[in-house]
């Protein structure tokens, strides 16, 4: 090996992988070098897995750096867990690499699939909620967290239309899943927000019943407004803009109620220069502080 | 409703279909919050398929954007994405095709160097994301005993690879890419075969000198580097051993060397 | 036999060329080395939906019936060919290499 590059960060050199309850932000490539010049004060960076499936290069270069000074949480976006088809094992082998060469503090994926037969579609296309379904997405869960040996968090996810043949509620679908598999949940707060107005439902109940006890992180982004067919709203996850007053709001609650936990803010089309996110995430860390001040007040 | 612990209707392989064939009609079973048909809502997916993909060919096929002009580009990738979609998750390897697609799409033929500056993109990428590897010092070599030297192998650079073509592409990837300030005179007679490789971080191109592509696929292959320099030096006129051997050393196009 | 071309001597003596003529790295360019993170492209996989449900993801406009419609529009015009067109794009009719 004596002819490989001495990038590679020496494990001890490096912060511990554990996500602190604070913000942090999506890790943009836009963005890469000013970070690393000014290694601002954030909890931790969020990386798309599949944007480090490379062998080496730039990519790696700056991971390595962003790695040595921060906690990353790895969200992978290709996995495809809702599919038919089985797991894609090679796809698994790279994500257990990546997850044995970053040491991330979470890692997360999304109830959603995005392939079929051998075609991948490069969105996060949504599932029926019946049990044929349930008990695929635990079978491909359960391959998941015995291949990384770890314990991994499920989004939430946005969507624009329901299946007639779905025979139960989202909430419920969560729920069974995190009893049967073990895992954890990500709560995008924007996707609550996202699907709820979509499907004319009452997020502030849908968070309220959410099983927070499994929660390991929070998403906050932006989305689009458009309207239906009917005329009707119809909200798009674009995380092209900043979070929207009503997804704050939504976000206040969670943390009043369920206190601090990791937030990551999303902004992956139209993205800004690096301080208007900063200035996102910096909105995140105060709501949080403020409860973990509470906090502290009355355990004080 | 389905029963429960039933196989439900197949909503998957419908869906799927739907998404990139917009001659079909919308799934059954797809609804709005009225429990109606939704085929704008079913829209919002094929449209996030289409585009996000039609986003990643630009991405990586920027010169082809400028020579043709962003709308036709848009459409001609529209036209790819739909023939030919990811077979895999990660999106840095999507588009290999992208260049014989070129080659064969009728209205283009007209424009018949197009596909080789696809093919220099598409292998600038490669060599973005390859394998990190120090480049063989010269030094090393200077250290080997000049009877030995016509019997050396080399192990290639994963990041070097060469394109040759019948046409100016360096020039044209350089003026709609990497110089578009320069104004550079561009002969269309002027064969361009073009170095890639990565010594560190940043991906170079190189012109090659004549019989540097054949040198090179002979010593990838296993060729001494005697025989790799008598190939090239009766296949090609003009050969230039130390002028071809001075650009691969410094563009880092060996990786290790060996008896 | 075909006599070789390429002797030993020739080929060592273009190596000894070879090797004079590259550069060797100075340290405070090995320096500068150690500090670059290279060029940043954007990450082709993110978890955004395009904005908007009309762009032209599912469009057809670009046909009337079989035929495409559309025409290249290099914006790269600040080249000069040798033949005085100017673009980058060039219909090569005329120019195509008799086979």
């Amino acid at each position: 090996m004596t002819h490989s590059f001495a990038t590679e960060t020496s494990r001890n050199d490096r912060v511990s992988p554990q996500l602190p309850a604070r913000a942090g932000a999506g890790l943009k490539g836009e963005h890469v070098l000013q970070i690393l010049e000014t290694r601002p004060d954030i909890g931790f960076f969020e990386v798309h897995a599949e944007n480090y499936m490379g062998a080496g290069g730039v990519p790696h270069r700056q991971l390595e750096a962003i790695r040595r000074d921060y906690p990353i949480s790895l969200h992978g976006v290709g996995l495809s867990i809702g599919a038919e088809r089985p797991l894609d094992t090679d796809h698994l082998q790279r994500l257990k690499s990546l997850n044995e060469r970053y040491e991330p503090g979470l890692f997360s994926e999304h109830l959603a699939w995005s392939t079929h037969d051998t075609t991948y579609f490069n969105d996060l296309l949504p599932v029926p909620y019946d049990e044929a379904t349930l008990s695929r997405v635990c079978d491909h869960i359960d391959g998941v967290q015995e291949t990384l040996g770890r314990r991994m968090l499920l989004e939430n996810p946005s969507t624009y239309i329901a299946f007639e043949q779905s025979s139960m509620t989202e909430l419920e679908f969560l729920k069974r899943i995190v009893e049967r598999t073990g895992c954890g949940l990500l709560l995008d707060v924007n996707n609550v927000h996202v699907s709820c107005v979509n499907h004319e439902r009452s997020a502030e109940d849908y968070l309220d019943a959410f099983p927070m006890a499994a929660v390991g992180e929070l998403h906050l982004g932006g989305h689009a407004p458009d309207e239906d067919d009917a005329g009707r709203p119809l909200l798009i996850d674009a995380h092209d803009r900043a979070v929207d007053d009503a997804v704050w709001r939504l976000y206040e609650r969670v943390v009043d109620k369920w206190g601090p936990l990791p937030t990551l803010v999303e902004w992956d089309n139209d993205v800004p220069a690096w301080p208007v996110l900063l200035a996102e995430a910096d909105a995140a860390d105060s709501i949080l502080a403020r409860r973990g001040k509470e906090e502290a007040r009355l355990v004080g | 409703m389905s029963v429960d612990g039933q196989p439900a209707a197949p909503a998957l392989p419908e869906f799927s279909e739907a998404l990139l064939d917009t001659s079909l009609p919308v799934p059954s079973g797809v609804v709005g919050p009225d429990g109606k048909p939704a085929p704008k809502r079913f829209t919002v997916y094929r449209n996030n398929v289409v585009v996000s993909l039609v986003e990643a060919i630009e991405q990586t096929f920027p010169a082809v954007q400028r020579m043709i002009g962003e709308d036709y580009f848009k459409a001609l990738a529209r036209e790819f994405v739909v023939e030919k979609p990811p077979k895999s998750p990660v999106l840095m390897w999507y588009g290999a095709e992208f260049p014989a697609f070129l080659e064969t799409f009728e209205p283009l033929a007209a424009y018949p160097y197009l596909a080789d500056v696809a093919r220099v993109e598409w292998n600038w990428l490669q060599a973005y994301h390859a394998e990190d590897a120090m480049p063989l010092s010269p030094e090393e070599l200077a250290e080997v005993a000049p009877d030995a030297l016509g019997n050396m192998t080399f192990k290639i650079h994963p990041a070097a690879i060469v394109v040759e073509s019948a046409w100016p592409i360096l020039s044209f990837v350089a003026v709609n890419r990497f110089l578009p300030d320069d104004d550079m005179a561009i002969d269309l007679k002027d064969a361009q075969s073009v170095l890639i490789t990565r010594p560190d971080l940043d991906v170079e191109l190189m012109l090659l000198r004549p019989g540097g592509a054949l040198f090179l696929e002979q010593l990838r292959s296993g060729s001494t580097l005697g025989q790799a320099a008598e190939a090239a030096s009766v296949g090609v006129e003009n050969f230039d051993l130390s002028g071809v051997l001075t650009d691969f050393l410094s563009a880092g196009v060996f990786r290790t060397l060996a008896s | 036999m075909q006599k070789k071309v390429m002797t030993a001597a020739i080929v060592a003596g273009a190596v000894a060329t070879a090797v004079a003529g590259v550069a060797a790295p100075t340290a405070a360019n090995a320096q500068a080395k150690e500090k670059c993170y290279g060029v940043s492209l954007k990450g082709k996989n993110d978890c955004k939906a395009g904005a908007g449900t009309t762009c032209a993801g599912t469009s057809t406009v670009d046909y009337q019936g079989n035929a495409w419609t559309l025409v290249p529009t290099g914006t790269c015009v600040s080249m000069e060919l040798p033949d005085g067109r100017k673009g980058s794009l060039t219909e090569l009719d005329r120019d195509l290499p008799k086979a």
